[in-house]
């Protein structure tokens, strides 16, 4: 009988600034482990500059369901989007 | 001063060896990944360091020539680094004891006055510096999780602790070197190493072995039986393919 | 592939009239090209056939580490050695993103490593074969990952988002490793005439083998058309085999070996070569268990996780005892 170490969910901070980004999961016996496997496992390549580990049984997710209420009603507020206005060339840059 | 390179060396490639033999094998596939990371570390520094004892001696030997054509009485190693797997405890353990003594070694080297020496150690510390790391977490966990996990530590941490005096032991080149700004006394980080050790020991509840009986012989070429059989596996296709490139 | 012989639910595919209004949906979105997530809804064959496939690809690419593994102690350079090692740790990680991938469907990594170890699940045949010479390490490169990655390249558009995702990450990663193959077999074959001998005897022997990788012959694969519905499997067997071949085909000729099938030919109508099939008795002998390797690959993964077990106790014991202090 078989029994798994917690799963933790990964996310890493790459090298440019950008936020950080999930890349995956991995089974570890607790939070200090977890970063290590995470920097072993996730980061082969050079891609990280900063990890979070987090269990994957503490994340809160959409539900699928919802997912016209929660997502549809920011489609039509094309007027957040920059393109929506038009600017005369001469004005330069904006 | 390329006999010193040689005992770097050599404590790199024999180690980077022993745990390569686990890949594939290990009891997790995080540990798989994570043993497979420390051995091409130690591979990278095994390269640098034959690299420059290459240099140094200047007969054209590359680091390959160096670790697949000497026979055993010509190695530099410690005797710890050779000692077989065993259970992934005595892995474990072997990896903690050489990692506590290695990272503290290559920050005294870090002070030489050869800069190609100081630049193999600044780049080197900072690998040893999470193997140290890693393997302490786990020891402490180890020692401290189940009756079984823990009877095993101990039990590793006494086979393997009559190769930790050798670490220490200076002898005619470790004074050479000493003077000739190279590198500091092995002996000087005995203290650093005991506080240390000390500490994880008693955080992972295990007892530090009485007595300080060391066995010796490594850095001067005799080895244990053991390190023959593993050059006659490492060394094979270069020794039966002598003309061969690869 | 990797997973070649997975069962899927049924012989044929369900009509949009036998489905239900669900299913229906389901299949619009696959059409439309969506990515399918764990928390939607999906038909329970759909979600089995998912499970079989991903853990038979992290299966195969765990015991995938033992063929390449065998030779890493003997690796003739330090170079070598670690270019070896970094794959055959690449080859871990895959399995490990494999198995996550097939958790989002509710199974746990536990339950499908049993399943793996008390011969219950299937993996690629190909690691059932031995790897003699260190050539074996150029070939296995070369044309195993050569094989497999003309599949996961094709798998990266699969529809389940977490395979999908793992095949982005897994395909990125791979594409070092069938280079370093090729690049082995290019030292050899420019090396001793005891290299070149080498090159041959390890094409030779992998030649068939690598061809079954991709599964049945179409004709008698009787599980795919509903995988191909699902966009679980995008590509099929036989499609899958015409692209190997006549990829590798013109790169043995490139390194002066010969090639393994007297018979080939390229049509230069078509511009595809006519090649021999593999022996599929000799396959389904291999799948049931009885090729060269399957007893011994399976008494090394036993061992490792049997050997293994006090370490992953000892640690979860640990972390237990943490928790209980802190609180």
């Amino acid at each position: 009988m078989t029994k798994d170490w917690p799963l933790w969910e990964v996310f890493i901070r790459g090298q440019y600034g950008l936020s950080h980004r999930h890349v995956g999961s991995l089974h570890a016996p607790d939070a200090e482990m977890a970063m290590l496997n995470a920097r072993d496992v996730y980061t082969r390549r050079n891609e990280g500059m900063s990890i979070w580990v987090v269990p994957s049984a503490d994340i809160s997710a959409s539900a699928p369901s919802r997912k016209g209420p929660m997502f549809d009603p920011s489609n039509d507020k094309t007027y957040r989007h920059p393109t929506f206005f038009d600017i005369p060339d001469e004005v330069g840059s904006m | 001063m390329y006999e010193f390179l040689l005992r770097m060396g050599d404590n790199t490639l024999v180690l980077g060896h022993r745990v390569s033999e686990w890949c594939g094998h290990s009891p997790v596939l995080e540990e798989d990944i994570a043993l497979a990371n420390i051995s091409l570390d130690l591979i990278g520094q095994t390269r640098l360091w034959l690299g420059l004892a290459g240099e140094v001696e200047g007969q054209g030997r590359d680091a390959d020539a160096l670790a697949y054509r000497r026979d055993a009485w010509d190695f530099r190693n410690l005797l710890i680094v050779e000692r077989p797997n065993r259970d992934y405890g005595h892995t474990l353990m072997r990896q903690f004891l050489f990692d506590l003594w290695h990272h503290e070694r290559l920050a005294d080297i870090c002070l030489s006055e050869d800069d190609r020496v100081l630049g193999i150690a600044a780049k080197c510390v900072k690998e040893a510096s999470y193997h140290l790391e890693r393997s302490t977490d786990l020891i402490v966990r180890l020692g401290g999780g189940t009756a079984e996990s823990h009877s095993r530590m101990q039990t590793a941490v006494e086979a393997l602790w009559p190769y930790v005096g050798e670490m220490f032991t200076d002898d005619a080149l470790d004074i050479e070197m000493d003077k000739a700004g190279i590198a500091p006394l092995p002996s000087n980080q005995r203290p650093r190493f005991d506080e240390a050790l000390n500490i994880t020991l008693s955080r992972a509840s295990l007892t530090r072995p009485a007595g300080d009986f060391a066995q010796k012989g490594g850095r001067s070429g005799v080895h244990t039986e053991d390190l023959g059989h593993m050059l006659a596996t490492m060394q094979f296709l270069p020794r039966a393919y002598p003309d061969a490139r690869w | 592939m990797y997973a070649q012989t997975v069962q899927s639910t049924g012989r044929k595919v369900k009509s949009l009239e036998e489905m239900s209004d669900q299913e229906r949906a389901f299949q619009a979105r696959i059409d439309a090209g969506e990515k399918i997530e764990p928390k939607d809804w999906m038909p329970d064959g759909y979600r089995k056939t998912l499970v079989r496939q991903i853990s038979q690809h992290a299966h195969s690419e765990v015991v995938g580490q033992l063929p390449e593994g065998n030779w890493i102690t003997r690796a003739p350079t330090l170079e070598r050695k670690a270019i070896l090692l970094a794959k055959v740790q690449d080859e871990a990680g895959h399995g490990l993103y494999l198995y996550s991938a097939a958790e989002t469907l509710g199974v746990s990594r536990a339950d499908l490593i049993d399943d793996l170890l008390a011969g219950r699940a299937k993996y690629s045949s190909i690691f059932n074969y031995p790897t003699l010479n260190w050539a074996d390490m150029g070939a296995v490169g070369w044309l195993v990952d050569g094989a497999a990655i003309i599949n996961q390249v094709a798998l990266q558009r699969t529809s389940y988002g977490p395979y999908s995702r793992a095949m982005v990450r897994i395909c990125k990663e791979e594409s070092f490793h069938a280079r370093q193959g090729f690049d082995i077999m290019m030292k050899m074959v420019a090396g001793t005439a005891a290299q070149k001998a080498m090159a041959q005897d390890a094409l030779n022997r992998l030649w068939w083998p690598a061809l079954m990788m991709f599964g049945p012959p179409d004709k008698d694969s009787v599980h795919s058309a509903q995988s191909m519905a699902w966009k679980i499997k995008v590509m099929t067997n036989d499609e899958g085999r015409q692209k190997f071949v006549d990829q590798t085909i013109p790169q043995i000729e490139y390194l002066g070996l010969d090639v393994p099938d007297k018979a080939a030919r390229k049509n230069p109508k078509t511009g595809h070569y006519s090649f021999v099939d593999p022996d599929w008795d000799e396959f389904f002998a291999v799948l049931k268990g009885y090729g060269p390797c399957n007893a011994d690959r399976m008494l090394a993964r036993n061992k490792a996780h049997d050997d293994g077990a006090w370490f992953r106790e000892g640690l979860l014991a640990y972390a237990e005892k943490q928790t209980i202090a802190a609180e």
